[in-house]
Parts: structure tokens; sequence; C-alpha cells
């Protein structure tokens, strides 16, 4: 085999989203859950045959006895995680984020979310994050949880998000869907002064020119974004929105009411139902009407393909997004 | 309620007075699953009357035995059984169906006192009974998860993983009850979607599996004590076939219909020919 060959780019199920070079944590989810069950005896966890890919492995070898295999079966995951509940424990349920919010829907409509259960639904490969193919791609997952009464619903940016995140959730009574980003995770807030909070939007950067309202990687994207046009001068700044329902509706109208910005909503999601929609009713609401653009994933069935490449082809890489910007603020 | 064994004519009582509960429920509205509560009356006879242990006035015992209404149309049989069982008062069936009432027409736990999850979205209702039973062990009680569902639910792709985890966890815990009424929506269950040999299929998937005549209470009695009694670490099945309207003739032979109809005027016939069949 010759050495000179270009390595083909991969559209393997489980990519990381890590540039190259990039700071990274291993499985904050598995770490983060293992050390809050260590005090928190409630806590279970059980997923539908996908423990090794959503990091629920660390639980598992720590807790066996607390955790539950419940095979390829989603519909059956979600019953039983509301069953639990009702005893009295707190399940952390696991498996991919199409499977979840597509094939259970109903499962967590009504068994989990209508009778308010302290379920925690955690999953992986949320929006564009695999190139495998509409099967695995979670492009509307937000919309679908988003409308769903009483489920509070959260996308993390990077490992220290996940980290502090798991705790919180814990913390609120009630059924929450989380975005879970596995394996090698971005590690990019911990050069910020930043910490989660439930329900709050942080802003990461100021600048004059341009907002950024973002979520989950997007998040990172946009930092990365802020930082590529500093050489043009455009003034970026990063309001980071990790939980999408409640919205934090006070501080994202103060950041958007602000006089003389662009203000972009970036999300890893359609532009159907997701953050970008949800800002832009409440800006209408209140009368708040800058100039609005929205960075999301089309409304289509998604390509196979390398994440990078999809990323390109969808707008949604630290590359275009940068020139998608500084071509609007032109 | 303390476990006992009660004579066939005490059970019958009880039934009676169930079915009794379901009619005049149905006839506030003018309408109700009466068809599905004078058939499973028996069942939740021997279930809240001899079976079951409870706290009539403490609903949320965490030592109850749990009851799961996985087809929540059957929410007015439940309703006369928590009646019968002194959990919920007679006075508040004048209520049924009616709004802010706590017995709303399709069974759901934030609203009544003894109703343990939301039915309605048929086939959910042994996945929940799953984590119930899986909850109950991981805190070592040694209290039954019952759960009511309709042969209709077989359709349902979901019962079938419940049936098989069930089986692969051991759930000895846990008893289940499909009522072969066969009428589902559209017409005979058995029509709609073959489901038969039943008792061999649950066997298969790994339940200690009785089959019973659902309206002989003491066959039902029976069954579930031997459910309860099982030596081995299986869940347990019972499948009660049952008829339809059963204890009142004229609607036990009226054209099988999902939904019965029955009008205005029947509600006193429809009492007063269960009242008959009580005494003969």
């Amino acid at each position: 085999m010759s050495t000179n060959k270009p390595k083909l780019k991969t559209s393997a199920m489980i990519a990381s989203i890590a540039g190259e070079g990039q700071r990274t944590a291993s499985a904050p989810f598995g770490h983060a859950l293992k050390k809050l069950a260590e005090e928190r005896s409630d806590i279970v966890g059980m997923t539908a045959d996908l423990a090794k890919y959503t990091d629920l492995h660390i639980f598992r070898e720590a807790f066996p006895e607390r955790f539950y295999q419940m095979g390829m079966a989603e519909q059956l995951l979600m019953g039983a995680a509301a069953g639990f509940a009702h005893e009295g424990a707190m399940p952390f349920v696991t498996t991919y984020a199409v499977f979840a919010t597509r094939r259970a829907y109903d499962f967590m409509h009504q068994a989990i979310a209508e009778d308010n259960l302290n379920v925690k639904i955690a999953c992986a490969l949320p929006g564009l994050t695999t190139g495998y193919g509409p099967s695995h791609q979670a492009a509307e997952d937000l919309a679908l949880m988003r409308a769903m009464p009483g489920m509070t619903v959260i996308d993390p940016c990077d490992a220290l998000d996940i980290e502090q995140m798991v705790p919180a959730v814990a913390d609120h009574k009630g059924p929450i869907y989380m975005r879970l980003l596995r394996g090698k995770v971005p590690m990019v807030l911990d050069e910020y002064d930043y910490k989660f909070e439930l329900g709050k939007a942080k802003l990461i950067r100021d600048g004059r020119d341009v907002l950024v309202i973002s979520s989950g990687i997007m998040t990172m994207r946009a930092l990365e974004v802020a930082k590529e046009l500093e050489a043009d001068n455009v003034d970026v700044a990063v309001l980071h929105v990790p939980t999408i329902k409640p919205l934090d509706t006070s501080t994202i109208l103060r950041e958007a009411g602000r006089l003389g910005r662009l203000v972009v909503v970036a999300e890893n999601h359609t532009t159907i139902g997701g953050l970008g929609e949800a800002i832009g009713t409440e800006l209408l609401r209140a009368g708040v009407t800058p100039q609005f653009r929205q960075i999301a994933l089309p409304d289509a069935f998604l390509d196979a393909g390398a994440l990078p490449t999809l990323h390109d082809r969808y707008g949604i890489s630290t590359e275009v997004m940068s020139n998608t910007i500084k071509n609007w603020v032109r | 309620m303390e476990t006992n064994t009660k004579s066939r004519a005490e059970l019958a009582e009880h039934a009676y007075r169930i079915r009794r509960n379901a009619l005049l429920m149905g006839e506030v509205q003018g309408q109700g699953y009466v068809g599905q509560a004078l058939d499973i009356a028996d069942v939740l006879a021997v279930a809240y009357c001899q079976e079951m242990k409870f706290r009539p006035e403490d609903p949320e015992w965490d030592g109850r035995d749990r009851f799961l209404l996985s087809n929540g149309h059957y929410a007015i049989a439940l309703y006369a059984a928590l009646i019968e069982a002194g959990i919920i008062p007679e006075e508040e069936l004048e209520t049924y169906g009616s709004d802010d009432s706590r017995l709303p027409m399709s069974g759901m736990a934030s609203y009544t006192p003894g109703m343990e999850m939301s039915g309605g979205s048929l086939g959910q209702g042994l996945t929940i009974a799953v984590g119930h039973a899986l909850g109950l062990k991981h805190k070592n009680s040694d209290s039954f998860v019952y759960t009511l569902f309709s042969d209709g639910e077989l359709d349902e792709g979901a019962v079938w993983e419940a049936l098989m985890s069930a089986a692969h966890w051991k759930l000895d815990n846990m008893i289940a009850i499909v009522d072969v009424n066969n009428q589902q929506a559209d017409g005979p269950s058995s029509q709609i979607m073959a489901f038969e040999p039943l008792t061999e299929k649950m066997e298969a998937f790994g339940w200690f599996t009785q089959r019973v005549d659902g309206n002989d209470i003491e066959a039902v009695a029976a069954a579930f004590e031997a459910a309860r009694k099982h030596p081995e670490a299986k869940p347990r099945m019972i499948i009660a076939d049952t008829l339809m309207g059963c204890g009142v003739p004229f609607l036990e032979e009226r054209e099988k219909n999902h939904f019965i109809r029955v009008d205005e005027h029947e509600w006193q016939l429809a009492l007063s020919a269960l009242e008959a069949g009580r005494k003969a």
C-alpha cells in the first residue's frame, strides 16, 4: 500500500468532535455520574444496549448493582425508568438521541413527563455529531423535546459543562433531557470565567459588532469564530445558552436588545423548532428586533460522510461560520 | 388490608358492588367503557378484596402492592374497585368524567388516589411495571406489582419488550393479567391481529402462565393465589378470558363492540338485571 495515498475521511458512527490538538477530557459524563453516585445512593443507571457508547460503562463498573441493562428496547427503557422513579430512585437513562426522541417519544411524554418523574435522559450523538447518516443524526431532537410539557432541555458545550451539569441535573426535581457528548470531549470553557447554572444563559465573551447566541458545541465554534474574526476587526460576543428549556429570556433580551449588534443564533440542530426559533419568538414577543440570522442545519435528511466534511457542508464548521458572519457584517 | 381467604359468595358480593359502581358511573355520563368494567369486575374483586395489601386511608403507603392499569379506558372499572376497597369515597362516583373530577374517563396517576400510572397510550403499562418491579427489588421490598392490560395491547411491540425483560430480570414480584375479551377498537382482537396461542407464547417468553375463565371468581382467586405462591423465579401471567358486559344479560348479548352503546333508559334496567343476577 502506498504511503503517499491521502488517508480517507471516515463516516464512522463514532467520531470525535474535538479538533486536532484540542484539549479534551475523557468520558466527562461517566466520571461525573460516578462521583455523584458515591454521594447519592438514589441514582441508578439504565441503558438500552449503549452503556459503552454513552460513557455509562464507567458508572456500571463502579456500581454494578445499580446498573440496569434493558436491552435494545428504548420504549421499555423509558417506561421502566418511570416505574423505577416511582419507587423513589433517580434513574439516569442513556441511549442515542435519535432513539430516545424519535422512537420512545410517547413513553417519555406519558410515562415520565406527565407524572413529573425524576428521570434524567442523557443522549449521545445529538444534532450532527456523527457522519453515519440520518438513522443516527438527531437533527430535530431539541424541537421534539422542547415541545414536551414539563421537560427541561439541556445542550452542553464541552467537558466542563457536562461535569458541572450532572450534579445540577440531579438537584433539579423533574424530568430532564440532556444532550450528551461522549468519549474524548473538548475542554473549552475552563479558559473563561464560566460556571454552569441550570436555566441560565452566560455571556462568555463580550463584543460590539456581533452577538452569537449559541448552545452545545456551537458555543465552542462561536468562540473559535470570535478569535478568528478579531483579525478582521469584527468584535464578536458569545452568549452561551446551555438550557434550551426553560429559556433564560431576560438575559437573552438584555443582550439582544443592546443596539448596533447583529444577532446570530447558532445551533447544532435543524432550523425548525430549536434555539433559533425559540429566541426569535421571544424577541418578537418583547418587541426587540435586531438584525437576526440563524446558523443551523437545514430541514433535510442529512448526508452521510466524514464529520468535518458535513460540518463544512452544512455551515457549522468554524471556517464556514466565520465566513458567513463576515459576509453578514460587511 | 390483611390477606385472607374469602368465600365464593363474599367475593361475588364484592364483584357485584364493583359492577354496580361502574354502572352508576356510566349512568352519570350516559356512557363509559361499562362492557369492559363488567367483564373485569371479578378480577378486580379478587385483586382488591382478597389478594393485594394496601391501606385504604394511606394509598401511598410504601408497603402496598402496586396495581398498574395499562388500559386506561378501564378506569371506570378501577374506580369502581377503588370505591369498593375504600380508597375513594362512594359519593365521588357522581363526579365521574365531570370537569375537575378526580375520576377522569381515562386513568391518570396525578388525578386519582390509588391510580399508579397514566394509562391510555396502550402498551405502556407492562414497561412501567417492569420498572416498579426492579425498583421494589432494588429497595428490598416484598410488595408485588400487578398490572392489567388488554388483549388488544398485545399488538404493541413494547409489550413484548417488557415480556422479555421481566423474564430476563426474573421478576417474580410481577403479576400481569391480560383481559382477553376479544374486543378492540376496530373489531374482535383475534381478527385485528392474531395473538393465539397465547399461553404457549407467554410460556415461551419465560412466564409462569395460567389461563382461566376470568368470570369464574373462584378460578380467578385460585389463579391469583397460585401466581403469588409460585416458587420459580419467573414473572407470572394470568390470561383471563372474559365476557363483555358480564352480569347484565342484555349487555352480554348485545352486538359486541369495543364501546357498548347503552341508551338512557337502559341504565336502570342494567342495574335491575345486575341485582336480579345477584339474588339468583
